[in-house]
């Protein structure tokens, strides 16, 4: 192949002027391109602000606190949404953060290297089911499973039952099928990323701790893990963002009443939800206005978290070295 | 090359051939373009209905309708906004929805729907009996258990079981609901109190499902469970419901004869310059089903576009004719002969001409 090297290494001359120009309009493009995400974002912003602010300037801020949601009497509290938003995302990440560490941490360091592929392929196929099969799937084996066997487990075995968590009665339709459902959706968007930050850290990090005497299990804690920090809190904010806007299986699982109850038993709303059911069926201008509200406030939550959890990574990787 | 050209002579034969059969089934109407002839969107609950009276219609009069089910809400913003033909609800519009709409809009029944209580009671041979009265008691939460004293009551000698009674309710906004509690703020004056009627309203109780298959499933599943659905829905399924006593103090299980029974006793004495946005719930009449109601399409009463409102009304003149004859083989009910014969003549007064 010595031809081919020596026409590679020659590449024909180009003129200067061509070139000049041909950065220019390459730069132009790009540029539009890249103003035209975040230009993308401003319109949606602001034609959502228009459309919702009959609404909201009706309401005030009894939107966030009311806790009331009568269409017909055209009052339109949305605290049991915003809610529900929150509480079934913090439950997913509680449920969902531990084991998809704990399956990255298995498939990067531990797992023999024939298992890696088949068992990394499966977990994020979870990713690749439709949110309406997740729900009815939810329906068919979830609600019955939080029915029967665990509700009766953590309220009476345990003796939950006392704390307001787990009291009043439980039809499976709950706060916890939506937050159990959510954590197993965005399982495989948090152990993707996280296994590839793990993977990415240098061997030489590895192979210093146990070097200096450290067990296996101590070099992924102290050598690995704070290593790859910052990329594992990013891939769990992936995870909530996903989390607070699904619709779709949340909606067909959560009981959709709009009410505050502490108890994870009880059923809940969310403001994904509450748009989907009530959308198709709105024709009141003041509905309609209502509704975009609930999508601007969860716009604004969502922008809102994920501030807190940008700082909470700046904040960690500043720490960190 | 090659293959792609081949394609297209197939898709053009195809095509010409399609054409061909329809001029042969009918000029006479004026239609048989090839194309989408009129085009409407609405309600979901009559759409098995006509999606086949459309089809037929296609065949006979060769005239194309393309109808979205994409709900009542969506069906009036769409007429009101003028992206359709025509639309069609579950609901009357209101007056408030009439006032944003390009003119005065017409409201043409076409048949009946009824909702129907369905309910999961393990053991429970006959059809539970019940009263709005009490119905609109368990929906706001009054009643509990299902022994309630109440209840017994209306059901002598059947062993109802001591479990609490979990209220299950459509989370979407529908047409289902709003028959639903249209009925129970007519029968029950503590839900008029309280929720009223709407096709979303505050539930003071229970669990929501979202659509007809949403709510069965969840009352399904849970033993003591009871919620509403539609009665097409509840037969396709078999679903067990309830007979509810009507205004003459009749248990009536429903049926389309209950649902004609009931219309015929509210459309006897109408003015005739009704606009028949009429709610037949607890209708008089000893076989009347009191959850019934008509679904309605909508279109205006002056039409811009003189061929296509010629289309349309003769396509309704048809659907009130020989399209009522198909409804009760899909669980739906005719309109009583008397008021489709005074329909047809309300279609006449259909204008022409832009508005003034």
């Amino acid at each position: 192949m010595p031809e081919g090297q020596a026409l590679r290494a020659e590449p024909p001359a180009l003129p200067l002027k061509t070139s000049a120009r041909g950065d220019w309009m390459y730069q132009a493009t790009i540029t539009v391109f890249a103003a035209a995400i975040p230009l993308l974002l401003i319109l949606i912003a602001v034609s959502i602000a228009v459309a919702a602010w009959p609404a909201l300037s009706r309401a005030g801020f009894s939107f966030i606190t009311g806790s009331t949601w009568d269409v017909g009497r055209g009052e339109f509290g949305a605290a049991p949404a915003i809610y529900g938003t929150l509480v079934s995302s913090a439950i997913a990440l509680v449920l969902a953060t531990p084991l998809a560490l704990g399956v990255s941490i298995f498939l990067s360091e531990i797992a023999p290297k024939w298992l890696r592929q088949p068992v990394g392929f499966l977990v994020d196929l979870l990713a690749a089911i439709p949110s309406v099969v997740y729900g009815l799937w939810g329906i068919f084996v979830l609600v019955p499973l939080l029915r029967d066997p665990v509700g009766p487990f953590l309220r009476d075995t345990l003796h939950l039952g006392s704390t307001p968590l787990f009291s009043g009665p439980n039809y499976g339709y709950s706060m916890l099928a939506a937050g159990v459902i959510l954590a197993i959706m965005i399982l495989p968007f948090i152990s993707a990323v996280t296994r590839e930050v793990l993977l990415a850290v240098p061997r030489s990090q590895r192979e210093a701790a146990l070097a200096l005497g450290a067990t296996r299990w101590e070099m992924i804690r102290d050598a690995v893990i704070p290593y790859a920090r910052s990329g594992i809190i990013g891939g769990i904010i992936l995870g909530l963002g996903r989390a607070l806007g699904e619709t779709m299986a949340v909606t067909m699982l959560i009981g959709n009443r709009a009410e505050i109850s502490s108890s994870l038993f009880a059923p809940g709303y969310t403001m994904a939800s509450l748009i989907a059911n009530e959308f198709s069926e709105a024709t009141s201008d003041m509905h309609l206005s209502a509704l975009m509200a609930v999508g601007a406030v969860l716009f604004i939550v969502t922008l809102l978290v994920n501030a807190i959890a940008r700082w909470l990574v700046w904040r960690v990787t500043r720490g960190g070295t | 090359m090659k293959r792609l050209a081949v394609a297209l002579l197939a898709f053009t034969t195809l095509a010409c051939s399609a054409d061909k059969s329809d001029d042969a089934a009918g000029v006479s109407s004026g239609g048989g373009s090839g194309s989408v002839d009129l085009t409407g969107a609405g309600a979901t609950f009559p759409y098995p209905l006509y999606s086949k009276w459309f089809a037929d219609y296609a065949t006979q009069k060769g005239v194309r309708i393309n109808y979205q089910s994409i709900g009542s809400g969506g069906g009036i913003r769409q007429l009101s906004e003028g992206t359709v033909d025509f639309g069609a609800s579950d609901s009357p519009m209101t007056d408030e929805d009439i006032a944003k709409a390009k003119g005065p809009v017409l409201h043409i029944p076409t048949v009946l729907g009824a909702v129907v209580v369905t309910y999961n009671l393990p053991g429970l041979k006959a059809p539970l009996k019940i009263t709005g009265e009490v119905l609109g008691d368990i929906f706001t939460g009054a009643i509990k258990k299902w022994n309630d004293p109440r209840l017994a009551a209306l059901n002598p000698g059947v062993a109802l079981p001591t479990s609490d009674v979990l209220v299950v309710h459509r989370s979407d906004g529908s047409g289902t609901t709003f028959v639903f509690t249209d009925y129970l703020a007519s029968a029950s004056p503590r839900w008029a109190a309280g929720p009223g009627r709407g096709k979303e309203v505050p539930w003071p109780v229970g669990l929501g499902g979202k659509g007809n298959e949403g709510v069965a499933g969840q009352v399904k599943q849970t033993p003591g469970a009871i919620g509403y659905v539609e009665l097409a829905y509840a037969k396709q399924n078999a679903l067990p419901f309830a007979a509810i006593r009507n205004a003459a103090g009749n248990f009536v299980l429903p049926s389309p004869d209950g649902m004609t029974a009931a219309a015929s006793a509210v459309s006897a004495n109408l003015p005739a310059n009704t606009d028949y946005r009429l709610s037949i719930v607890n209708a008089p009449g000893a076989a009347a089903y009191p959850i019934s109601s008509f679904t309605w399409i909508l279109l205006y009463e002056q039409q811009a576009d003189s061929v296509k409102a010629r289309k349309l009304v003769d396509f309704l003149k048809w659907a009130l004719s020989e399209g009522e004859k198909q409804a009760a083989a899909l669980d739906y009910a005719p309109l009583p002969a008397s008021m489709a014969a005074q329909l047809q003549t309300r279609l006449a007064s259909i204008k022409v001409g832009t508005a003034q």
